[in-house]
């Protein structure tokens, strides 16, 4: 855990997915997070390092935790920060993604958090804007920060990635946790088993080395994390599930499913949960869960992420 | 270039360092040695051990990482971040003397952040400085209160302090 990362910095100034990370940028961001994690802890919980700085929070979709999460790792590092959620703003009256940005940008930020209902938004950002763009979730495509702040947190309870069998359950079709985890554990050499029904299983899995089951037995078994996701009934139009009593018969997470897992395994959940749907509330709120761990840990990684992409003068410095 | 401190020297230095302190502060109950990160620890750690050998009395120490608190990171500049190390003060410095330790004393900007990081953790009786090599040029008003060996420099010139725990060997070298 306190091994010194092989990078000293991230090659883009930009956070859009897990895809674009290597594995050192990946260990850079979780070390950085470890010392973040300190400033928690302090009766002073800020620091002045992005004082001047000004970042915006631009959430198109619906966020308590996240949004929540950002701001508050911005002001622990003294940077000033504005919100626009899309009710009340512009964006009801018919703006456009790209003339929104265009406006921001006019304020010169140095920073742009976005959250969007579609897959890719922050990249076009990114293309238009002098800012750095940190993607906190696009559509179905990829969400960073989560799968950073999960793999911190099993970092923290298992001391390693590399060899740790994860099992992945649930609405994978819709998720963007799932996609930036597999992408994230996977490069950083852990056993990941997606478990699923068959109706709600991406293409393309195989090819990213991911053991693909419909039996939770058999993705729990020996895991050292659970990982349970939300299903995702607003994005479902169509028949994808017989019914949710169904649903959690086969792969709702109980105790009994858990014996399975290895006798120290954790449980997590990227939130908000559906109780009695993915996870029964025994497991939620029992001694394997480290729900609440995944909160606390995401301000000291989104706080490493943002430190990491502010730039400064470089290597070294005055005594 | 030459080296212009070898490990017995530094060994003596650290050594009258320890008495001075305790001369100076007659007792060393409430006194803590914190680290200025990176070579500042090692050196906190062996004061701490020379203390204890003078005085028999073990003080804490606590290590310091002030990377978050540099004035030159508002600068707006495309580069990489420096790395930022972990801060571990595992006690309270309310109303104690803080000794702060670096190895090297140059513009005195590290220790300004120095202030700032350790004035969020509390607030402590008083704070002393230690360098193990004071090479001028200051750029704030801030001086040693214990030095190891004061060193004339150019702004040219770097100083490398190299220390066993994290080089292999204890030697100050000019460089430049």
């Amino acid at each position: 855990m306190s091994t010194v990362a092989s990078v000293t910095s991230l090659r883009s100034r930009h956070l859009l997915g897990i895809q674009d990370l290597s594995s050192p940028e990946i260990d850079l961001v979780l070390q950085t997070a470890f010392v973040m994690k300190e400033v928690g802890t302090r009766p002073i919980k800020k620091v002045p390092t992005l004082r001047g700085r000004t970042i915006i929070n631009l959430f198109f979709e619906p966020s308590t935790r996240t949004r929540m999460s950002f701001e508050l790792a911005e002001k622990r590092l003294s940077a000033d920060t504005l919100g626009m959620t899309t009710a009340g703003s512009s964006v009801s009256k018919g703006e456009t993604l790209l003339d929104t940005a265009r406006t921001l940008e006019a304020m010169s930020p140095d920073m742009i958090v976005i959250r969007h209902g579609s897959s890719g938004a922050p990249h076009q950002l990114a293309r238009i804007c002098r800012a750095s763009i940190v993607n906190a979730g696009d559509g179905l495509h990829e969400h960073p920060t989560q799968a950073l702040l999960d793999a911190f947190t099993m970092l923290e309870r298992k001391g390693r990635l590399a060899g740790l069998k994860v099992a992945i359950v649930g609405d994978l079709l819709h998720s963007r946790v799932f996609r930036s985890n597999a992408l994230l554990l996977t490069k950083m050499g852990a056993e990941v088993r997606a478990c699923a029904p068959a109706t709600l299983v991406p293409a393309g899995l195989a090819g990213l080395g991911i053991h693909v089951t419909s039996s939770l037995a058999e993705a729990v078994d020996g895991a050292d994390v659970v990982m349970m996701l939300r299903l995702q009934l607003e994005r479902m139009q169509g028949l994808y599930l017989p019914s949710m009593r169904e649903y959690f018969e086969l792969f709702g997470l109980t105790p009994r499913a858990l014996e399975r897992a290895a006798p120290d395994a954790i449980v997590m959940h990227p939130g908000p949960m559906n109780r009695g749907v993915e996870i029964d509330s025994e497991v939620a709120d029992g001694p394997w869960s480290v729900i609440l761990d995944q909160v606390a840990n995401g301000v000291a990684v989104r706080m490493a992420v943002l430190y990491l992409l502010a730039g400064g003068e470089g290597e070294g410095g005055d005594k | 270039m030459p080296v212009v401190m070898d490990a017995d020297r530094m060994a003596r230095s650290l050594t009258r360092i320890a008495h001075e302190i305790v001369e100076r502060n007659r007792g060393v109950e409430d006194l803590a040695l914190i680290g200025i990160r990176a070579r500042g620890v090692p050196i906190a750690e062996r004061l701490a051990a020379e203390i204890e050998t003078i005085a028999g009395v073990r003080v804490l120490t606590g290590a310091l990482d002030i990377t978050l608190y540099r004035d030159d990171l508002r600068r707006h500049a495309v580069g990489p971040q420096p790395v930022i190390r972990r801060t571990d003060v595992p006690f309270s410095i309310d109303d104690r003397l803080i000794l702060l330790v670096d190895d090297v004393l140059y513009t005195g900007r590290t220790i300004r952040a120095a202030f700032d990081a350790l004035i969020d953790f509390g607030r402590p009786r008083a704070i002393q400085l230690v360098a193990l090599i004071d090479r001028g040029h200051r750029e704030l008003p801030i001086r040693a209160d214990y030095v190891g060996k004061n060193i004339p420099t150019s702004r040219q010139q770097s100083v490398q302090v190299r220390l066993s725990e994290i080089d292999g060997r204890d030697e100050v070298e000019v460089e430049g």
